[in-house]
């Protein structure tokens, strides 16, 4: 069993296997990354930090991409914010 | 493009050559416009897109205070993507010295009929929470205002459009002189007068001409909405970004109305290529940090060079050529080309119809700089 | 050499993928001191995403290993943002500036998917075929979902086994390509053994997953998100419910950072001499950046760059032969996988292309260049800086790439601001990316 992490995703806790990605814990709170400029519900399409559009606010600086980015403990990630 | 059937063709599509098309559309001229590229490809596609009232001298305070009020007035028939906010300009001062200038500018653009307030230092902390701590206050220009360039110079030739004006895209013109225009690709077209809106390289066409290129860099961000909320500059501006002769950086940041942060500005001259340099861009940037630390952690998406067509007086060159009285220039806007493109318009449209216009033209006629070359 | 805090390597690899991993060891293995700076959080890239421990691959294991036993710099979750001068690169890690000096660079920065926009593409679930592959590396759990796996390339028929081994049900395989056309590709395989075995590997894997050829996808439908794909199948509609639309159009080179550095381009690859030296001095390339040929010519030309970029020319020209040989499976692809001209008239007036700004089909169509539609309706000017959109408007209206603006990826404005950190050693972050 790998080592779990515990991070905040618009503040509900969730927990994930080490080595996964913020794209991947917002994806298993239900949470989509973010809403669009004509605000249409919007989430991780490349999934190699091409895209954009899996950018969501970690720990407070918005615009970062989930997708490359690991879980950390306590990370406060927020979508649409 | 039949021979000898125009009254005017203007070369360039830059927002100056877009508002001289339009306006002499309107007086019942018959406008053609040529680029060798696409609508506001060249430093209207560069620039910050402010409309904002200067007061370098009287003659650009009349032409910007003009220019800005026709903006105004134009400002509900402006579609989305224009992109237009009255987001007001506020001069920043760092300290005491520089509040005895705001306290200059403010009765200098008062007493002409232009709104502006005094703001102190815990006002300005107020208006704009992400400007550093201890500045000494400010100048709010409220009726100032930002838009996007490239989408108002596309505007404003689709309404020349609707008046008759013809556009050709892609056509490069290789010379102009004597009411003939020749094109590269060898064609040859007449006119009774030809505008030479190719802003900083206008001097390509018509010899002599003095506008040299002043190279600027921006970098844009992604979308910070109410980051910054008007245009901010330094007064220091003043200092750094006029000075004729060397390199320059200062603190000019713009919100746009997509909520992303435009950060200025650099001035260069010498630099022959558009390409993005490092170093000046860095400087430009640490200046603007030096005044919103925040911007530090922003995601910058962009950074880009152009060209501003700068004159020795700052002064555009709008009127007959000094030489050709077929030839009229409507170039050297420096920085202020989307201010004043609107009004560039009327005055050479006012000048080939004869009509008075609403400013004293005389300090924007191109055979002024040809008497005088240049003052330091 | 290390004078004053910085530090200098003679070979900086710029992307840990097997081009990259090939060529930051062999050119270690020459003795040379290299970096490799990469964007993922580990080494392997796209292909062998996930470093050794989760490698499923003999020869990506082997890589691996052999590039951590000679030990080459690893700089994971760094992107490079431009080149700050000649022989420095300017890069960050997460958001913090670094500055990396060399005197050898290497450009393996691999290709990423072409995507094409239809109606419903943004929904969420819809993704590049790759891309759920990369999130599944990442911790989604697919078993028992339902993907439709479509697009075109060998990509698809890698994701599809590679799902289905994770427990997915891939309801079907859609190709756009031609029988024909693929059957032409087969062909061409006679002089590469190699890809009939893993061609056949894969088929295994995929058991009896339905495959079709022209075939392709028509809408994604959903309401906040997908929950059926209409594809077109021999000409005939057929709408099929799933949790996931893995779709990708081949690859398309990351060229970015190589035409800001002034690189040559040829029809959007790097172009290249035998030694995989670009146009300018001190800066070879390797792998999909100078044609899509698939993971055995990446390592080969990440090992030619490396040795010839550590100074071992010969060793570099011994492996020419094979280049050659591997070369031409480029053009095969290439051909085989050219995407359908019906593509082209997926979108309605009301498809999104630009997804970063939201920029519709009808906005973009009435322009006459990439410049003119990105000038007047913003797309390409997000954040994605034209990467998904770019390829997709060159294939749609047939226009030229748009040029590239710096930085190579969004970057903080304190990392353009020249306050960089040098480089600073630390030894736990020497090797491996393992931690």
């Amino acid at each position: 069993m790998s080592e779990q992490i515990t991070l905040t995703v618009n503040g509900i806790q969730v927990s994930v296997p080490r080595g996964t990605t913020v794209a991947v814990a917002v994806l298993l709170a239900g949470a989509i990354c973010r809403h669009s400029v004509t605000d249409e519900p919007r989430a991780p399409l490349c999934g190699m930090g091409v895209c954009y559009e899996c950018r969501v606010k970690i720990d407070d600086v918005s615009h970062c991409r989930g997708c490359q980015t690991l879980c950390e403990h306590g990370m406060n990630v927020r979508t649409d914010d | 493009m039949t021979a000898s059937s125009h009254d005017v063709v203007v070369v360039g599509a830059g927002i100056v050559g877009a508002a001289c098309a339009l306006e002499c559309a309107r007086r019942g001229m018959r406008v053609t416009v040529l680029d060798r590229d696409v609508i506001g490809g060249g430093s209207t596609a560069a620039g910050m897109g402010h409309i904002v009232v200067m007061d370098d001298s009287p003659a650009q305070f009349a032409l910007t205070q003009y220019s800005r009020q026709l903006w105004n007035e134009l400002r509900d028939d402006l579609p989305a993507e224009v992109e237009f906010e009255r987001s007001g300009t506020i001069w920043v001062a760092a300290d005491e010295e520089e509040m005895e200038e705001v306290r200059r500018k403010h009765s200098y653009y008062t007493s002409r009929g232009v709104n502006a307030e005094i703001v102190n230092s815990a006002e300005l902390a107020i208006l704009e929470p992400n400007l550093r701590r201890g500045l000494a206050g400010g100048l709010l220009v409220p009726d100032d205002g930002v838009l996007y360039p490239p989408c108002a110079a596309s505007f404003l030739i689709e309404r020349a459009k609707a008046q008759g004006v013809a556009i050709h895209l892609g056509k490069a013109v290789q010379q102009i002189g004597r009411g003939r225009v020749r094109l590269s690709d060898g064609r040859e077209i007449s006119a009774s007068v030809v505008v030479n809106a190719t802003g900083a390289w206008a001097p390509e066409l018509t010899p002599g001409l003095e506008i040299r290129r002043r190279k600027g860099h921006l970098v844009i961000t992604d979308r910070y909405p109410g980051f910054v909320r008007h245009q901010l500059v330094e007064l220091g501006y003043l200092k750094s970004a006029h000075s004729i002769s060397s390199d320059s950086v200062a603190f000019n940041v713009q919100p746009r109305k997509t909520g992303q942060v435009l950060i200025g500005s650099s001035r260069q001259y010498g630099a022959e290529s558009a390409e993005v340099e490092a170093e000046i861009t860095a400087k430009m940037l640490q200046r603007a940090q030096y005044y919103m630390p925040g911007l530090a952690q922003l995601s910058a998406i962009r950074a880009w060079a152009g060209f501003r067509p700068a004159t020795p007086d700052k002064l555009p060159l709008i009127g007959p050529a000094p030489e050709d009285p077929a030839t009229y220039i409507a170039a050297g806007h420096e920085g202020l080309g989307i201010t004043t493109s609107l009004a560039t318009g009327r005055l050479i449209a006012d000048q080939l119809t004869g009509a008075d216009s609403s400013i004293p033209i005389g300090p924007y006629l191109p055979s002024r700089v040809a008497q005088e070359p240049s003052h330091v | 050499m290390t004078s004053a805090g910085r530090e200098q390597f003679d070979v900086i690899v710029v992307g840990a993928g097997p081009a990259g991993i090939a060529a930051a060891t062999r050119a270690a293995e020459c003795g040379a001191r290299v970096a490799v700076v990469d964007d993922n959080p580990a080494l392997g890239g796209q292909i062998w995403r996930g470093g050794a421990e989760k490698a499923e691959d003999m020869q990506a294991r082997e890589w691996m290993n052999r590039f951590q036993k000679v030990g080459p710099r690893l700089f994971p979750g760094t992107r490079v943002i431009g080149q700050q001068q000649s022989g420095m690169l300017l890069a960050e890690e997460r958001d913090v500036p670094r500055t990396l000096r060399y005197r050898t660079l290497i450009l393996a920065t691999g290709a990423r998917e072409r995507f094409l926009p239809f109606p419903g593409w943004t929904l969420p679930n819809v993704m590049g075929a790759g891309g759920l592959q990369a999130l599944v590396k990442s911790g989604l759990p697919i078993h028992e979902k339902r993907v439709v796996v479509a697009g075109s390339g060998p990509l698809l028929l890698a994701v599809a086994a590679y799902l289905r081994r994770h427990g997915a049900e891939i309801p079907l395989i859609c190709e756009q390509t031609s029988w024909t056309r693929l059957a032409g590709f087969g062909f061409s395989l006679i002089s590469h053994p190699g890809k009939i075995a893993q061609g056949l590997k894969l088929k295994l894997g995929l058991g009896f997953v339905p495959f079709a050829a022209n075939c392709w996808p028509l809408a994604a439908q959903g309401f906040d998100r997908l929950e059926s794909v209409l594809v077109s199948r021999n000409g005939e509609k057929q709408e099929i419910a799933c949790d996931y639309l893995a779709c990708g159009f081949h690859l398309v080179p990351n060229n970015e950072l190589a035409a800001l550095l002034g690189c040559e381009l040829r029809g959007g690859f790097v172009a290249v001499d035998d030694f995989l030296r670009t146009s300018v001095p001190a800066v070879y390339c390797a792998g999909e950046l100078t044609g899509i040929g698939g993971v055995e010519l990446a390592v080969v030309e990440g090992e030619i760059a490396g040795l010839a970029a550590a100074g071992d020319e010969s060793a570099a020209r011994a492996l020419f032969g094979n280049h050659r040989k591997l070369q031409k499976f480029v053009s095969s692809l290439a051909r085989a996988f050219a995407p359908r001209e019906e593509l082209k008239s997926l979108s309605s007036p009301e498809t999104i292309v630009c997804r970063c700004e939201d920029v519709t089909f009808a906005r973009m169509g009435g322009h006459a260049s990439s410049r003119a539609a990105k000038l007047h309706t913003r797309c390409g000017m997000g954040p994605c800086q034209g990467r998904v959109c770019g390829p997709a408007m060159e294939f749609l209206f047939s226009w030229e790439a748009a040029s590239v603006r710096p930085p190579v990826f969004p970057a903080r404005v304190a990392s353009l601001s020249g306050m960089e950190t040098e480089l600073e050693v630390e030894s736990d972050r020497t090797t491996g990316g393992t931690r």
